[in-house]
């Protein structure tokens, strides 16, 4: 059975932002339907009344006081920006 | 006096002595770097200059009593690329951060700065920790120095081979699914992954947030102790970091195992595993005994789908931490799009190299509507029967073993091309991060080809010290001696 369709992976990768030519979309709708095909076998695992895992330890949410501290700079932080404008991050237009 | 293969601990004492120089150290280091880096590739970038100087500056120090030598004082450690290191280039074997440059230290970079390290270089690795092989990097792959035409495992591939070779005394690797411990059995030393938490990931590039955890990559259980010394502790910069104490490590350094239960785990002494490599791991199961270990067999019924457990949420947990690769505030940018969305695309299917947008793609679907309950909740469902199955173990036992990786290295090129059979290559370690528990690779043997084997030794959460007692001990009687012909 086919798991995942060119459409899907085409779907999928629109999700992902990512982009793959006509030849690539064949490749990896291929290979991602052998790889789930193998890990859907947990489907027939009885997992009645088991909690999903949250963490591997018994940790609950950490608190701390919400106090304002020094973080890093502006500068500092446009220091990567592949552009940037007026101190900001610049990109292309919004579509 | 060649020192590349001289242990920390080792280095420690002579430097105490005033016997040898920071400076002599790092320049042998680099002396057997310039001899055989070519043939190796461990290392996406070298801190030459830096290092000499900072060298010449911790002898000064030394010498005028200013510090004190403390376990990893002028000590030249390799830290894997996906470590984040103030102002030097971090790259993650990727195309997308090739010119990232960090502006603030991991944690553990921190702290291996109170104790004077000197950076060797950032070391080559799988693009953002995908891989077994260290195939998958942007800078090509690194080679074992135990046989070049064969891969050193991976993830930190390049952080092994360094120390395996004698290009660093000590190195920081990363282990989502076996990271630090299968490159460690490949290329005969010792890695760690210690119990997740135990260790910041403040600054390590998240991969899997629920399994990445930072670890050493050592010549030597002595060493291994002494980092985990270093770098264990809670921080306030990562919330899933354990508010536990820290032991003393080096203190489970012990002689003597008597009495410590010992669990051989049946599903990873099965016919998938390599002949030789079960071979070597039951000899060691044999010291144990001989030492008055107790040892029986166990069963982890539910380790049969670790794997697919594994291969659903790595990769979820991935597309959603590599959503950040935008190519707005940091890294590769596509400079031609008109549009952001076709800058987003473009920049991400020119920036990430093939495994990583196949896991990315793996863990979107999972995470789609209409598929997240088959896939996503139900492996974390899963992967509780897997954390109360090795809770059932380690009410019966202190440790369990296995062996590190199902077989030897294999050749580059072998398994590049069919994913799923290297995925296979990390069946005896992904339980461990599943779990969230603490395991150790040190070497058993070599194979018949002259190939390390490595022996997995696994504790109970926060239990590392069980873990370092039976290594410690494993260690001395095994007398793994050989290193590679490189």
């Amino acid at each position: 059975m086919e798991r995942i369709s060119k459409d899907d992976v085409k779907h999928v990768a629109k999700l992902a932002e990512l982009e793959f030519d006509e030849k690539d979309v064949g490749k990896i709708t291929s290979q991602l339907d052998r790889i789930l095909d193998h890990v859907a076998k947990i489907s027939r695992v009885d997992t009645e009344g088991i909690p999903p895992t949250s963490h591997v330890l018994d940790v609950k949410n950490v608190f701390r006081e919400d106090e304002a501290k020094q973080s890093v700079t502006q500068e500092a932080a446009l220091k990567n920006a592949p552009d940037e404008e007026n101190q900001g991050f610049k990109v292309p237009k919004i579509d | 006096m060649e020192l590349h293969y001289f242990k920390a601990h080792e280095i420690k004492n002579k430097l105490k002595k005033r016997e040898i120089s920071c400076r002599e150290i790092v320049e042998n280091i680099y002396a057997r770097i310039d001899e055989i880096e070519d043939k190796l590739n461990s290392f996406i970038r070298l801190e030459k200059d830096h290092a000499l100087s900072r060298a010449g500056e911790i002898d000064k120090l030394i010498s005028s009593n200013a510090i004190e030598v403390a376990d990893f004082t002028g000590i030249p450690i390799a830290i894997k690329d996906n470590i984040c290191t103030k102002n030097i280039t971090t790259t993650c074997a990727s195309r997308i951060l090739e010119n990232y440059v960090p502006i603030y230290n991991a944690t553990v970079i921190d702290r291996l700065e109170s104790h004077n390290y000197i950076l060797v270089g950032k070391a080559n690795m799988d693009e953002f920790a995908m891989g077994s092989s260290n195939e998958n990097s942007y800078f090509g792959p690194a080679r074992n120095p135990w046989d070049p035409e064969r891969v050193p495992g991976g993830s930190s591939g390049g952080p092994t081979v360094s120390v395996a070779a004698g290009e660093a005394i000590c190195a920081l690797g990363s282990d989502t699914g076996g990271s630090i411990r299968q490159p460690a059995s490949l290329c005969g030393i010792v890695g760690f992954k210690p119990t997740y938490g135990r260790v910041s990931r403040y600054g390590l590039v998240a991969f899997a947030s629920s399994l990445d955890q930072i670890g050493p990559l050592t010549g030597d259980v002595e060493d291994c102790a002494a980092m985990l010394n270093v770098i264990c502790g809670h921080d306030e910069y990562d919330s899933t970091s354990i508010n536990a104490r820290v032991p003393d490590f080096k203190s489970f350094l012990v002689e003597d195992i008597k009495g410590m239960k010992i669990g051989v785990i049946k599903e990873l002494m099965s016919e998938g595993i390599d002949p030789e490599v079960k071979e070597a791991v039951q000899r060691s199961i044999n010291m144990a005994e001989d030492m008055g270990g107790k040892v029986k067999e166990v069963s982890i019924p539910s380790l049969e789908y670790a794997l697919d457990v594994y291969y659903i949420i790595a990769p979820s947990e991935a597309s959603s931490n590599l959503s950040r690769f935008d190519g707005v505030r940091y890294g590769y940018r596509n400079t031609q799009a008109r549009t952001l969305r076709e800058m987003y695309q473009r920049t991400r299917a020119e920036g990430f190299g093939e495994e990583v947008k196949r896991r990315i793609m793996i863990g979107t679907y999972c995470l789609s509507a209409g598929y997240y309950d088959a896939y996503y909740e139900k492996a974390q469902r899963v992967r509780t029967l897997i954390i109360n199955d090795f809770k059932k173990a380690f009410d019966r036992f202190d440790v369990l073993l296995s062996p590190t990786s199902p077989t030897t290295a294999f050749k580059i090129g072998e398994k590049i091309d069919d994913p799923l059979t290297m995925y296979m290559s990390d069946i005896c370690t992904i339980p461990v991060n599943l779990a969230g528990l603490p395991a150790i690779s040190i070497p058993a043997g070599l194979s018949a080809g002259r190939l390390p084997i490595g022996l997995q030794i696994i504790g109970n959460i926060l239990r590392e010290d069980n873990v370092l007692k039976t290594a410690s001990c494993l260690e001395k009687a095994i007398g793994f001696k050989d290193k590679p012909g490189i």
